[in-house]
This record gives C-alpha cells, sequence and structure tokens, in this order.
C-alpha cells in the first residue's frame, strides 16, 4: 500500500472515529455487558457476582410476573400500535385535504407530541379520577352511571393507558405521514380520477402504496415505543393494581431499581432486547419486499 | 357535430381572470392545439375541459352531452399530463390498464387491449418494468397508453413533449399526430411552442391572458395573423411589425414575414445589427427607425454589422394592423 492510500485509509477512520466511539461505548458495550451480567448473580455487599449460566433465564420462565407483564404488554402493543397508525393516516388524510383551518388542526393533533410526557400523564390522572375528573363528570353527571375508578380497577387500567398512548402517539406518527401525503404529485390523483377512480379505489391503490415506505418507518417505531413506555407508568399507576399495568420497561425498572436485582434486570432486558430485535427483523423481511421506494 | 365546444367559460382566481370568456368548437377527429405564451390560461382552459377545475361561468360540451358539471371520470376524456402522471409503484402494463381496472373490464379483453396498445407503441418488452426503470421518451409513450387504451373520443394534452429533448421531441409530434389520425381521436393538445402547433394542428386557437386572439388553421394563423400579437407570436423569427413607414399612414403599422424582406437597391433604409447564419439561410437584422426587422436570406449572407442597407418587400406580403387596437386592416 503507498503512502497516499494509506492517508485515505487513516482520514476516513478518523472520520469514522467519534461516531463509531459514541455508538461503541453506548451501544454496544452496554448491551454486550447485560448479556454478560445476566449470566451472573447479582452482586451483594459480602459476596462478588458469581457465574450461574441460565439460571437467570430459567427463574424468568418461572417467574409468574414475568408472563403477566408480558401479557399486558402484547395487549398493549395490540391495542396501540394499528389503532395510532390508523388514526394518524386518518388525520394527515383529513388535514392534508382543502379543509379550511388545515393549519390550526395540524398544531392541534401535534401538539400531544410537544408535551412534556409527565405533563400529559398528569392531565390524563385528571381526566380519569373518580367522581369529579372528566370523564367521570360526563359518565355519573350526565349519564348517570354508577361512578368506577378507572385506574384503580385492574380491568380497566390498561385500557386506560392505552387511550392515553393512542392520544400522544397519533398526531406525531400524522406528521410523518402528512410530509409523505405532500411529496405525492398532486397530478396522479388528478389522472386516478380522469381514469374514473373514486377517492376510496384512488388512496386504496394509488395513495396508500405510496406510503408504505413512512408506514413501516412508523411501524417500527410504534413496535419500540409500545415496548419502551415508562413515564405515564410512573405517573399514573405504578405498574398497579396488582400489576395490571406494568410493561416489560417499567418491571426491568422495577426490578433494576427498586429490588436492586440487577441481574434478573439484565436478563429481563436482553429479552426485551430480542423481542424488539426480532420484531424489527420480521417487519423489514415481510414489508420491505411490498414497498415501493422512491 | 362538434366533439367539442367551449362557450362563453370563464375561470376566476380571486379576482384574476385565468380564462376569461373562451368560445371555441373543434370537429370530431381532429387536432386542436392551445397555444401561448405561459400564463395564458392554455393549461388552465384544459382542466376545465377535463373537470379538473370547476367552470365560473360558461358551459362545456363534450359531443353531445352538456359536461359543465360533471366529474372528470364521467366526461368520456382520456388525458396526459406535462409529468405524464405515472403511477410510480405500479408497472408499465398495470399504469396502461389501470382505468380498465377502475371501470371493472373482463380480464381477457383487458389483456388483449393492452396487447393491441403495447403493440401500437412499442412497449412489449417494457411491460413489467416501473416507470422509473424507463427514459423520458418511454415514459411517455407509456402516458400515451394509458390514454389511448380508454378507446375515448376525446384526449387531452397538457404540454407532454416539453420534458423530452429536441431529437424525441420531433419523433414524438410526429408519431403523437400520426396516432391521433389513425384513431381518429379529437384531440386539444396544449402548448406554448409554435412549431409543435404549426405542425400537428388542425385548429389552433390562440390565447393570451385568457382570452382567445385568434382561432384558425395553421394556414390562416400564419398568412392572416388577426393581430399584432398573433403576428408577433407565429412564426421564428415572427412577423416584423414596423411603425411610421412612409406610404401607409400614421395610424396603421406594416407587417411583412422575414422570408418576404429583401436587402435592395432602394427601399426602406436602414443598418445591419447582427447577422445569424443557420446553414440554408441567414437572419439579417437591421433596426430602421425604431423598429427592428430580420430578413431572411438565402445561403451565407455578406452583410456586415453597421453597413447600411434599404429593405423592400412585395406589396402583396404586405399585412397592416391597426396602430391603436392592434386589429388586422382589410
Amino acid at each position: 500500500m503507498n503512502r497516499a492510500s494509506a492517508q485515505v485509509q487513516i482520514h476516513g477512520w478518523l472520520l469514522l472515529l467519534p461516531a463509531a466511539a459514541l455508538l461503541a461505548l453506548f451501544t454496544h458495550y452496554p448491551a454486550l455487558a447485560t448479556l454478560w451480567h445476566s449470566l451472573h448473580s447479582t452482586p451483594k455487599g459480602v459476596r462478588p457476582a458469581v457465574w450461574v449460566g441460565l439460571d437467570n433465564y430459567r427463574g424468568l420462565v418461572e417467574d409468574p410476573v414475568f408472563w403477566q407483564v408480558l401479557g399486558n404488554n402484547l395487549w398493549f402493543a395490540a391495542g396501540t400500535i394499528p389503532a395510532s397508525i390508523a388514526l394518524a393516516l386518518l388525520m394527515a388524510v383529513w388535514v392534508n385535504g382543502k379543509i379550511s383551518g388545515r393549519g390550526f388542526l395540524r398544531l392541534a393533533y401535534f401538539t400531544p407530541t410537544v408535551l412534556p410526557m409527565i405533563a400529559v400523564a398528569n392531565i390524563w390522572l385528571f381526566f380519569y379520577t373518580p367522581t369529579y375528573g372528566l370523564l367521570e363528570q360526563f359518565t355519573v353527571g350526565l349519564l348517570g352511571l354508577p361512578s368506577h375508578n378507572w385506574l384503580g380497577t385492574k380491568s380497566t387500567v390498561l385500557s386506560c393507558l392505552i387511550v392515553v398512548t393512542i392520544w400522544k402517539e397519533a398526531g406525531f406518527f400524522m406528521i410523518f405521514y402528512l410530509a409523505a401525503l405532500q411529496a405525492i404529485p398532486p397530478s396522479l390523483g388528478e389522472a386516478a380520477a380522469i381514469e374514473g377512480a373514486g377517492r376510496w379505489y384512488c388512496f386504496r391503490r394509488v395513495t396508500f402504496p405510496l406510503l408504505m415506505p413512512t408506514t413501516l418507518f412508523v411501524l417500527v417505531n410504534a413496535v419500540i415505543n409500545s415496548f419502551r413506555l415508562v413515564d405515564h407508568i410512573v405517573v399514573m399507576t405504578r405498574g398497579g393494581p396488582d400489576n395490571a399495568s406494568s410493561l416489560l420497561l417499567y418491571y426491568i425498572y422495577d426490578v433494576g431499581f427498586k429490588f436492586w436485582d440487577s441481574a434478573y434486570a439484565s436478563t429481563l432486558t436482553m429479552v426485551l432486547l430480542a423481542i424488539l430485535g426480532t420484531a424489527a427483523i420480521l417487519q423489514f423481511a415481510f414489508l420491505e419486499r411490498r414497498i415501493h421506494y422512491r | 357535430m362538434s366533439a367539442i365546444s367551449l362557450q362563453d367559460v370563464t375561470k376566476l382566481w380571486g379576482s384574476a381572470r385565468a380564462v376569461d370568456g373562451v368560445s371555441f368548437e373543434a370537429a370530431a377527429g381532429r387536432f386542436l392545439v392551445l397555444l401561448g405564451p405561459s400564463g395564458c390560461g392554455k393549461s388552465t382552459t384544459l382542466r376545465l375541459i377535463a373537470g379538473l377545475e370547476e367552470v365560473s361561468s360558461g358551459r362545456v360540451k363534450i359531443g353531445d352531452a352538456d359536461v359543465t358539471g360533471l366529474p372528470p371520470a364521467r366526461r368520456r376524456i382520456s388525458m396526459v399530463f406535462q409529468s405524464y402522471a405515472l403511477f410510480p409503484h405500479l408497472s408499465v402494463a398495470e399504469n396502461i390498464v389501470f382505468g380498465l381496472r377502475v371501470r371493472d373490464v373482463p380480464v381477457g379483453e383487458r389483456a388483449a387491449r393492452l396487447a393491441k396498445v403495447a403493440g401500437l407503441l412499442g412497449l412489449e418488452k417494457l411491460l413489467e418494468r416501473r416507470p422509473s426503470q424507463l427514459s423520458g421518451g418511454q415514459q411517455q409513450r407509456v402516458a400515451l397508453g394509458r390514454a389511448i387504451i380508454a378507446e375515448t373520443p376525446v384526449c387531452l394534452m397538457d404540454e407532454p413533449l416539453s420534458n423530452l429533448d429536441a431529437q424525441l421531441r420531433q419523433e414524438m409530434r410526429r408519431e403523437i399526430r400520426a396516432l391521433q389520425q389513425k384513431l381518429g381521436i379529437t384531440m386539444v393538445y396544449v402548448t406554448h411552442d409554435q412549431t409543435e402547433a404549426m405542425t400537428m394542428a388542425d385548429q389552433v386557437v390562440l390565447l393570451r391572458d385568457g382570452r382567445v386572439e385568434q382561432n384558425g388553421t395553421p394556414d390562416e394563423l400564419y398568412g392572416r395573423p388577426a393581430n399584432v400579437f398573433a403576428a408577433r407570436f407565429i412564426g421564428t423569427p415572427p412577423m416584423n411589425v414596423i411603425a411610421g413607414v412612409p406610404g401607409i399612414g400614421e395610424d396603421r403599422l406594416l407587417g411583412v414575414r422575414p422570408e418576404d424582406v429583401r436587402l435592395d437597391a432602394r427601399g426602406l433604409p436602414a443598418t445591419v445589427e447582427a447577422v445569424e447564419y443557420l446553414g440554408a439561410d441567414s437572419i439579417v437584422t437591421c433596426r430602421a427607425g425604431g423598429d427592428l426587422v430580420n430578413a431572411r436570406v438565402a445561403r451565407h449572407a455578406r452583410a456586415v454589422p453597421g453597413e447600411r442597407v434599404c429593405l423592400a418587400w412585395n406589396t402583396d406580403a404586405v399585412h397592416l394592423f391597426d396602430a391603436r387596437t392592434g386589429k388586422r386592416i382589410q
């Protein structure tokens, strides 16, 4: 190798170095360290961590709370992902049309995303408060139904969180759909109209396929978000009652920083990573082939 | 019977009149060109015929039917867009049969019509490709295919050749014209390029500021321009319009085509400003009083800039216009 090309090589590596160092330090190393910790026992003051192999994973399989939390999370994902994406698409199509006050509408839809999560959770906490909360004022005050503790009942608490999350996410995803819709030339819609396509047909065969790259992006984000919700739970329910609203990441937080069982928290984290990784691979593998990128 | 007729059609954008009382008719099977400079309302007129915009007042008729209030799908038209508007996620074949699928044409007939159109346009080998894998000329053909497979009596085209290079444009010009005559379609074709208008049209409607300046055959537009605007718009270089020529009257303008002007021993005194050699002939640009006058001279003109010459023409080549209204006299 001559000197000039060596210099180019060094240049390239130097340019890569900052990003590579950050990635390695804050992404790759923690991931590997977590794997390492999950194969050891939790260190205590008198006893350092010892190698336990897959013992932690065996414990996980036998942990009923883990299965409950995983179940909660799957329901939560099933409840939030399709609904928030569908709602985002609907709102985007609507505010993309020629309606008066659409700038205001776009802003209104985006507001939930701008608000801090903790503030949002507190607002919704008020909505769900028994007797004098907004929801109760409607159901009890107006409809005369019996009072109900929405966040304090096992059967309703998860649904309440799902509603908050959809409200929060839909506006955010709408922005992506709106940007994608505006990138579609209006002449495509006009051409379809001249060929006799109605609005629904045009949406189904032209607009929606052209939005597929955005849908994939939004879907990946929605899946990740549904598995990493913590803030709302901390403020609104702390996982209760009886773990009915505890999701995977909140459970990890509980195990790691309340019970100080770092080895088991690492084990749970590996499971979460595996779930998200598999989901991302599946999404790309199945959808990629059906997507047209411009 | 006329295939298309516009009666006093007006389109307002706010208070601006994009199309201002336009009326014309096109007979069935004719090639009508809407010609004019950019911003003259020609594309808007086409979109009004297509139903993509609503008229502010006036009527649009296609065939026997008054389609003024009808949506585009029910006007029995097809359209080729300037940007082609091909669906980027669909194959060439799917693009072409898009409208047939919308209208639930049976699979067998769809395939037969696709094969016929593909053969007509030389697209047989490209049917499985995506639009992004085609050249500009091929995309143009696909857009044409999508328009003609519908077999509608009327086809609208909005500057379809403006994205092609000069060579291809010339080819496509001939091809579109041949196709139109072969299929007997009534064509409404928008362009700002007067060469396209002259070479393709049966009938030219010249527009300016939303109004019809002249409506006639290419021969009429070239041979008898109705006003100074038409005279100066048609022809490369366009007609010379000269003010203050002795013997024609103060309030009149004299028009004469460059090919009718010759450099002579006697006539209108002028000074040569520039000589443009085109091969077969040269354009000699002269200044006579306040006006520039072009003369088309065979072969390579020997005049040099600064030289004093006299410009002459035959009296039967003269067009006279009213200096105040710009209208043709006689």
